[in-house]
């Protein structure tokens, strides 16, 4: 196969040594992806540099939008028009992202979009935008949102955010950071066979049968494509089953339950943890994203020492995984919550737990990530 | 025997009465539209039609299209999305004139510049209508409207000129009482391949002339727009102060350029 045929493949499988952002891009290739439109800002602009070449050699579309509105909208559009679509921006730009992903929520357009996020106006470690992840856009509406804490992780978690779009048919996150998305490691590609990839789900019905938005309680209804006679109607205004605007307060209420109930209702088929040393923890560490890394280091540190200490990584970081982190609030003695920001996700395992045991807030904001050396202290202290 | 409107079959069966004001443009446009439709013979199954915000993007809405609405100006970003995966599906975006020029400028900018394959049926009624008549980029000097109640200091926007200086291949200007002229000019816009503009000089009873000619009554203010009215060939032959305040009609541009396509250019590069 030559270089440039091989290039055409979606799925790069074998191993690589790539940065975190390329790795983004050949998960979202690998996932399918037929559209991306993106804004240039650091420390994202891989993910663009990225897509601008390897999508077009795939079939797929790019763009560079005017803005990153522009972006967020041509994402929502294509979705609409039955693209797998992504965009990538990093925090100032994320602020922008809110719109579209209100509409993209309302409206029920699968789509992916991935906050490389950093400190303000400068590509320092942070994880301040944890909370706008969740809440960012105005109105009701729920979020899935994951934290990769490796290069290997961006490119799964972007496969997997593609398929929990086209699942529920909701915007989905990946909450990237300058720290792993600017790292070099190893990335291994799995073959094209071993890739879990779900697709559009496309109506049986015919023209004059389908209605826009009927689904089953808690689901996302099934797409009809475009210009076929289907009479779609998108609007982000308080729509009934055919997507017609209706102001009436039932009509309202039940959109609003499903659009959230498909989410908040399946909140275990979609929440995924992973456990290090807890089968014996009295104490427990939760972290997310890269500060999964010196806080599994700090773990095994204190273990060393005789400290029953465990890790609990949250891969998914909204919905909340209420069940695991209650589970784990039963069994310790204490939690230490550790992140990169003021301590924001803090307060939900605090909440979450409901005073089954104290947590204890581990942060940082300061431009870098803890070192394992901080997070043991933390526990030693918490062990006394 | 009442006798239906033979535009009535293009209407979502559920959507009338409309929501817009008695003696509004809105429905004058709507009906010009699916004139000519029907003259040319298009397929509104095939069609995505878009509207943003405001009274003029609730046009779409009542269509048997499929349709995108609800965000304030971004109605041109969509449908860049949906050009660039379905290049195949014709748009038709209703946008008022704050929906086009305000908020959505800059996406309106970069699509004419693009030469992106839409059509864009403003309706610019001369400021924003629904939330009660402000102020917009497109009201005249010195009228007084909602939030310029002592008459508006800023100098409006010639649309239609912008769109040309940033690209578009096609556009026309027209007022709602020339149905002939609209309806031409919005099949001329259809067929055109590329970014095409029709801007249709629209009447807003309720608030646009309550406020700035202390009058409802359209009849009032469909004249005032009569008289501020000036043909291109009558235009021509004045000076720009003597054109200043006018309402220019005509067809201003029509050319072959290639139109935004996106990923297929780049195809080609990687083959």
């Amino acid at each position: 196969m030559s270089e440039k045929k091989a290039y055409q493949e979606r799925v790069q499988s074998g191993v690589h040594f790539m940065a975190g952002n390329y790795a983004t891009v050949e998960g979202a290739i690998a996932a399918g992806c037929d559209f991306f439109a993106g804004y240039p800002i650091t420390p994202a602009n891989e993910i663009s540099e990225g897509m601008s070449k390897r999508l077009p050699a795939v079939g797929g579309a790019f763009m560079q939008g005017e803005d990153e509105l522009a972006s967020i909208f041509a994402v929502a559009g294509a979705s609409l028009a039955g693209a797998k679509a992504m965009t990538a921006t990093a925090s100032a730009g994320f602020n922008y992202k809110q719109e579209g992903i209100g509409y993209a929520s309302a409206i029920e357009a699968p789509c992916v979009i991935v906050d490389v996020q950093r400190c303000r106006g400068e590509n320092f470690a942070s994880q301040a935008d944890v909370m706008q992840m969740r809440w960012g856009a105005s109105g009701d509406y729920e979020t899935i949102c994951l934290a990769p804490s490796s290069v290997q992780e961006l490119f799964d978690y972007t496969v997997k955010a593609f398929n929990l779009a086209e699942t529920f048919r909701n915007p989905v996150i990946v909450m990237s950071e300058t720290t792993i998305a600017l790292m070099r490691e190893r990335l291994e590609i799995p073959d094209p066979k071993d890739l879990k990839i779900l697709n559009r789900r496309y109506t049986h019905q015919k023209p004059g049968e389908y209605m826009t938005y009927k689904a089953n309680p808690n689901q996302a209804p099934d797409f009809a494509p475009l210009g076929k006679g289907y009479h779609n109607l998108y609007s982000i205004n308080p729509h009934d089953e055919r997507g017609g605007i209706d102001w009436d307060p039932e009509v309202f209420d039940k959109l609003y339950q499903r659009i959230t109930g498909k989410i908040s209702e399946n909140k275990d088929q979609i929440c995924e943890t992973q456990s290090y040393h807890m089968s014996d923890a009295s104490l427990a560490v939760i972290a997310y994203g890269s500060e999964v890394r010196p806080a599994l280091d700090a773990v095994e540190m204190a273990r060393a020492g005789g400290i029953k200490v465990g890790l609990l990584k949250l891969v998914t970081v909204w919905p909340v995984a209420e069940k695991q982190i209650k589970e784990v609030a039963s069994q310790v003695s204490a939690i230490l919550s550790v992140e990169m920001n003021i301590g924001k996700y803090s307060r939900e395992i605090e909440r979450v737990s409901g005073g089954r045991c104290p947590v204890h807030y581990v942060t940082k904001n300061k431009g870098s990530g803890h070192t394992k050396e901080e997070i043991y202290q933390a526990i030693k202290e918490v062990w006394k | 025997m009442i006798k239906q409107n033979p535009q009535r079959k293009h209407i979502r069966d559920d959507k009338l009465p409309h929501f817009f004001c008695p003696g509004c443009g809105c429905g004058q446009v709507l009906n010009y539209f699916l004139r000519a439709v029907d003259e040319e013979n298009i397929n509104l199954d095939e069609m995505v039609t878009i509207g943003g915000v405001g009274c003029t993007a609730r046009i779409p809405v009542y269509l048997k299209t499929d349709t995108l609405h609800g965000v304030h100006g971004r109605t041109l970003a969509w449908a860049t999305g949906i050009k660039l995966h379905k290049p195949e599906i014709p748009i038709v975006i209703f946008a008022g004139d704050g929906d086009l020029a305000s908020i959505g400028g800059n996406h309106f900018i970069h699509a004419a510049r693009r030469n992106l394959d839409v059509t864009v049926i403003l309706v610019n009624n001369l400021n924003f209508a629904m939330t009660g008549g402000q102020v917009a980029p497109s009201t005249p000097s010195e009228l007084k409207t909602m939030t310029a109640p002592y008459g508006n200091k800023e100098p409006d926007f010639d649309i239609c000129k912008l769109a040309i200086a940033a690209g578009a291949t096609y556009v026309s200007r027209w007022t709602t009482d020339r149905p002939n002229q609209v309806i031409k000019g919005i099949k001329d816009a259809m067929k055109h391949k590329g970014f095409s503009l029709i801007e249709i000089i629209s009447q807003c009873p309720t608030h646009f002339g309550r406020y700035a000619l202390d009058s409802g009554n359209p009849q009032v203010l469909l004249d005032w727009i009569k008289d501020l009215t000036l043909t291109k060939t009558q235009a021509d032959k004045l000076t720009a102060q003597e054109q200043k305040g006018k309402f220019i009609i005509g067809e201003f541009i029509k050319e072959d350029k290639p139109v935004y396509t996106g990923s297929s250019v780049y195809k080609e590069a990687c083959q």
